[in-house]
Formats: C-alpha cells, structure tokens, sequence
C-alpha cells in the first residue's frame, strides 16, 4: 500500500492529541485568569499555526505550479487550500466560544479578526475559481495567481497584534506562558502538524485522480447535458 | 506543451508576485495604523474634544485601581480607564465579564456624553499574553466569583 505511511503520520497525530488534551484537561493548572476556560489555548494556538503553515503551502505550490504547468503542483494547490481553510473555519469557531466567556463578547472587528476573517473568504475564492473553470491550464494559471494574492493577507494575520491595536492577546512564548501549559501546547502544536499533512497528502492523491485525467486529455467533450424533457 | 502558454503562466507568475509584494509593502510600510485604529486611548479620546461628543468610538486602556464602583442591584458599572496619562470615567449597565478587575485591560464601546462620561454600550475585557498558573491556595472555582468580589 503506498498510502501507508500518510495513514501512520494522521495516526501518530491523533495519537499526540489525545495524549496533548488528556495533559491539557488534567495534568496541567487552570490558567490564573480565565480558569478552566483558558484550556481551549492547546486547540486553539495549534490550530492558528498549522493553519498559517498550510497556507504556506499553497502558496509554495501555486509558485511551482506556474513555473511547471503539472498536475502535481495544480493538485497540491488544490489540497492545501482546502485543508487551510478547514483549519481556518474551526480557528473562528473555537476563537469566538474562547472570547465569549473571556472577552466578554464572541466577536469584535479588531485587526487579529478581522484579517483573519478576510483569509476564510480570499482562500474560499480561490476554491470556488477552480470550480468554475473547466480548462485545466487556465484553471492552473488563475487559481494559482488568486492563491499568491490571498497569501498577501497571511503575514498580515500573523503579524496583526504586532502591528495594530488589537483586542487580541499579542504573541506569547514560552517566557510568558507557564512551563507545565507548553507541554502541552508543544506536542498538540505536532500532533495538528501530523494529522494536517495526513489529510493534505490524502486530499492531494484525491486531486491527483481527477487532474491526471483533465490534463492528459484536455480536450474531451464535456459531459452532455441531461436530455430536456419538453412539457 | 505550447510554449505560449508556459510564457503566459511566467508572466502570471510575475505580476501576482509583482502585486502581492506591493500590497504587503503598503500595508506594513505605509501608515495605514494611523488612520484606523480599533480603538482610541483615553489621551486621544481628551485630545479630539467635542468632536467625540455622540460618536460610536472604541477607547482602550487599563482599568485604574479603586475607582470600580458596583452596583449590584441595578446592575450598573462605574470606573476609570487609564492609559498612565489621561483618564477617562466609563459608566455601563450589566455585570462585567468574569476576567473583570483592577489593573486589567479593556477595551469599551459606546459613546462620549457632555458630562464627559464615557457611556459604554459594550465592554470587553483584554487577556495579556501570559498564561500562568493560579496562585497557590487558590481554587478555580474562586476564579468565578469576580462579580461577588467587585
């Protein structure tokens, strides 16, 4: 089985995670603040960077899919936006149930959400672009160049809190966040890493499938349409 | 391969690179920061006068120390945001979030009245980026009870 290894690394990730939110639940204190509430940081701060890292990805790939015009490059476009703006979705969600009970409100448009905000729609766009376009070269080249567009937006997201006032708590590290938090901020931080690239690499076969044949064969009629039935 | 279409996705290359870096360089060299802003502090709030009498403004700032004023029957809040400078007196209705205390950031919407009370329709309570453990001897359950305390 070649995809053997991809099911291994999503494994080991749900393996960490488990183990990550058992320490994160259990073994590590309540935060000082925001008590058990403050937990959500080991699903939430991992997800934000795995996400951010993802896009990267398809930033990366939209590069080698302009400068080579293959399928592969077009497919891993393909997967990793998609999984990036997965990843992307649930960070708002757990980011508003976080801010709810902490902040007192589930969302507010400082500059941190904001961005972010504009990231699930620019990433969305690009995935409805290549629905949209049947030639596969032209979908390469157009989704390719929407990808590098939106990415613009990532370092702003990352560097928002620097940059702006924001409601958003600006970077931690681990000189501000206590030993016995980063245990487990660290091994759920891998364990979203394991468990994305399981799913990027599987979306990225999945694509594969269906653009192998686009590519090889670019010009084949395109379905018929259904017959109308006069009435 | 055609060779104009590898010579049109060079140039697609180009001018996306071309028009993402000149977006970033606006973005992060330009002074966009100045002209919006989520929130004013309470010196800029003072600076701007009668100009902020009636607007919908944001002011951040910290929450000085013992000037929370409770009222748990009406359920009114009073106090004073500090930015270490410039003071102003915020009054709102409703029992602040849990975090809500002396010393704590926020970040409070509504608007400037000519009695120069900052009338705050929404209240919002910043978390610093440290995580620490509580004190010991302290329960989380005590964490909640920050309304009772106030």
């Amino acid at each position: 089985m070649k995809n053997r290894w991809e099911i291994a690394i999503g494994i080991l990730g749900f393996l960490m995670l488990a183990v990550a939110h058992y320490i994160g639940l259990f073994v590590s204190p309540a935060e000082a603040m925001m008590g058990d509430v403050g937990r959500i940081l080991y699903a939430h701060v991992p997800t934000a960077w795995v996400g951010l890292l993802t896009y990267l990805v398809a930033f990366i790939a939209a590069i080698g899919a302009l400068l080579s015009g293959k399928a592969a490059w077009d497919a891993l476009v393909e997967a990793s936006v998609e999984v990036g703006l997965l990843l992307n979705a649930v960070l708002l969600i757990q980011g508003s149930l976080w801010a709810k009970p902490t902040w007192g409100v589930f969302w507010t448009w400082d500059p941190r959400l904001t961005t972010t905000a504009i990231m699930v729609v620019a990433f969305g766009v690009v995935l409805a672009l290549r629905r949209q376009i049947d030639d596969p070269q032209r979908r390469l080249t157009i989704s390719s160049v929407a990808t590098i567009v939106a990415f613009v937006n990532v370092p702003i997201v990352y560097m928002s809190v620097k940059w702006w006032r924001t409601l958003h708590q600006n970077f931690s590290s681990p000189e501000t966040v206590d030993p016995m938090m980063v245990i487990p901020l660290r091994l759920a931080a891998f364990g979203m890493l394991f468990i994305s690239t399981a799913f990027v690499v599987r979306r990225w076969r999945i694509a594969m499938a269906g653009l192998r044949v686009d590519f090889e064969a670019p010009d084949l009629p395109a379905a018929p349409t259904p017959l109308k039935v006069e009435d | 391969m055609s060779n104009s279409t590898s010579k049109n996705r060079r140039l697609a290359l180009v001018g996306a690179l071309a028009v993402a870096g000149a977006a970033l360089a606006f973005i992060s060299f330009g002074n966009i920061g100045e002209n919006l802003v989520y929130y004013w502090d309470p010196g800029q709030l003072i600076a701007a006068g009668d100009k902020s009498i009636g607007a919908t403004i944001r002011l951040g700032g910290v929450v000085k120390k013992d000037t929370i004023d409770w009222d748990p029957d009406r359920s009114e809040l009073a106090f004073t945001v500090s930015d270490g400078v410039a003071e102003v007196n915020v009054h709102c209705t409703g029992a602040p979030p849990q975090m809500f205390r002396e010393g704590i950031g926020v970040v409070v919407e509504g608007t400037m009245t000519k009695a120069g009370i900052f009338e705050s329709s929404r209240l919002m309570v910043k978390h610093s980026n440290e995580y620490k453990a509580p004190e010991e001897g302290t329960s989380v359950e005590e964490l909640y009870k920050t309304v009772e305390a106030l």
